[in-house]
């Protein structure tokens, strides 16, 4: 009955075909293929460009990339967890206005903000070292790993807690044995949150890493703007969408995953 | 300030926010600079404000980023409700679908849907510039427009739209007048995802513009890795000043609000 506002979706459905679904198998029909210098309308399919990446030098990145990451989401849930859990602490008058400051700094443009860490790296003598990617890292991706958490805290039952003092339980042991099992969805959707965008980061490790500091993130850019290598471009970044879902895969098993970035800002 | 806080954890918060909130003092602070080099205080200076609004190479990324941010909003609030709707309508197996495909941009590290499109215009032979950032950005945002449609869609009385077709109203008449203003919070946070991400962006503009069309996120990155500059400082500024002022006049607008509700209680 309803076939007029059915037709409303068509448009969009025509759309994601073209703009997402297509590029996405260009993505894999570029990384199998390999096309002759002269015309590249003449292409033969090849494993050759997957060989090439288990190559000592491009696993050295992969395993570099996903090191820095795995450091730059534990320094984030280190740090941010105890921030989530004092601010979810905190008056409820004023919680806002601190939610507020902790997103804040989100909204001024990434690149001016790690462009802000190049200069007070720089005097430190920090600048174009794994520190410094890391410290960009942790500052740009932090308040991802706070905001799930608090969501997740402030979600939780007072009165469970109640009941674990009651039951004898000190302030500590209800901490952990039932706010942190309880916040565990916040911290799931943190770590998601937190590790996809730093393991694919492209910009701050060369804005604080250098020009010849290479992770995985500027491996692609590398063959597409410098050598024009498209091909080994997208195996790399088939590997790189294959390692996220695995990523992804092994996290959704832990607990439910709520959409990424903006979405949960707002 | 912040009362009932044991006092490590008011020290664990001030630090936190010393840590977010130092860059970006450091950036304003030299942006006031006479020297040009960074972390040696040699005087006050306006300088680089002037050496800014003289930048033609600014001045074209500032146009170009808002003008996409703003068509891009546009076209993808509008096409995101709509698709939106359309997607409620439809059956289950329907609306998988569509929703795991739209999701896909979400997952997706930025990069790899940046390459993904730039494949799609060097296959199809399209040079690009102004409108494949536009469409790319449009691609990105309305997920999230649709993400945040949606669920104001599944709470909604699904009776509503019945009850204006048996009041006369034709299906596109329930759709403007009961459905859109029904669902309109969830349009309008969409839209102001999408106009955060589009002015946000970098990975997906810097791959898929050339030509001399860029945007400010782009310029940041091409000065910042040739050389720190004032003017580089005097722009964040800038930005920090809007983005402060905006917040200040949205929590205006909060605590008038809380006073007219409050007036209303006493009324009472």
């Amino acid at each position: 009955m309803n076939r007029t506002i059915k037709a409303l979706l068509y448009p969009y459905v025509v759309w994601i075909a073209m703009m997402i679904v297509v590029p996405f198998f260009l993505i894999f029909f570029y990384s199998i293929t390999q096309s002759r210098p002269d015309s590249p309308a003449i292409f033969r399919f090849t494993l050759q460009h997957y060989r090439e990446f288990f190559k000592t030098e491009n696993i050295n990145i992969l395993s570099k990339s996903v090191i820095l990451a795995v450091e730059t989401t534990i320094l984030c849930l280190v740090l941010g967890y105890p921030a989530a859990w004092i601010i979810s602490k905190t008056n409820v008058n004023i919680q806002n206005m601190i939610l507020l400051l902790f997103i804040l700094p989100m909204w001024i443009n990434m690149l001016l903000r790690t462009y802000a860490w190049q200069v007070i790296l720089s005097r430190t003598g920090l600048l174009y070292t794994d520190t410094a990617v890391v410290i960009g890292m942790v500052y740009n991706f932090i308040p991802f790993m706070v905001l799930p958490i608090y969501t997740a805290i402030t979600k939780i039952d007072k009165s469970l807690i109640e009941a674990a003092n009651d039951l004898g339980a000190s302030s500590k042991e209800a901490f952990l044995k039932v706010v942190f099992p309880l916040s565990m969805p916040g911290v799931i959707t943190g770590i998601v949150m937190v590790f996809l965008p730093a393991v694919s980061a492209f910009a701050i490790p060369r804005l604080l890493g250098g020009g010849q500091y290479v992770l995985i993130g500027n491996l692609i850019e590398k063959q597409f703007y410098l050598l024009n290598n498209w091909n080994f471009g997208s195996a790399v970044s088939v590997i790189l969408m294959i390692l996220i879902l695995i990523s992804m895969r092994f996290m959704r098993k832990s607990g439910e995953i709520s959409g990424r970035g903006g979405a949960i800002l707002w | 300030m912040v009362k009932g806080l044991k006092i490590q954890h008011k020290i664990y918060l001030g630090l936190m926010f010393l840590f977010l909130y130092a860059p970006i003092f450091v950036l304003v602070l030299y942006s006031f600079n006479t020297s040009e080099a960074m972390g040696r205080w040699t005087g006050f200076t306006l300088k680089w404000y002037r050496e800014l609004f003289r930048s033609d190479v600014i001045k074209n990324a500032f146009y170009y980023t808002i003008i996409c941010a703003i068509i891009s909003t546009i076209v993808s609030t509008v096409f995101g409700t709509v698709a939106a709707i359309g997607i409620y309508y439809h059956k289950k197996r329907v609306q998988d679908y569509v929703l795991n495909v739209n999701y896909l941009p979400v997952i997706n590290p930025d990069i790899v849907t940046a390459v993904s499109l730039m494949l799609l215009y060097i296959s199809v032979g399209i040079q690009r510039g102004f409108t494949t950032m536009v469409l790319a950005h449009i691609m990105f945002s309305t997920p999230y427009v649709i993400l945040s449609v949606l669920p104001r869609l599944q709470a909604m009385d699904p009776h509503l739209i019945d009850a204006a077709q048996d009041l006369g109203a034709t299906q596109l008449q329930a759709v403007r007048k009961v459905i859109i203003p029904e669902i309109m919070p969830g349009i309008i946070a969409g839209m102001l995802i999408a106009f955060t991400m589009s002015i946000d962006d970098f990975v997906i503009s810097y791959f898929n513009t050339s030509g001399g069309v860029t945007n400010l996120s782009i310029e940041i990155f091409n000065m910042a890795k040739r050389r720190i500059r004032p003017t580089v400082n005097a722009l964040a500024t800038l930005m920090v000043a809007v983005i402060v002022m905006f917040v200040f006049i949205i929590n205006r607008i909060g605590s008038k609000k809380k006073m007219e509700y409050r007036l209303k209680e006493d009324e009472k």
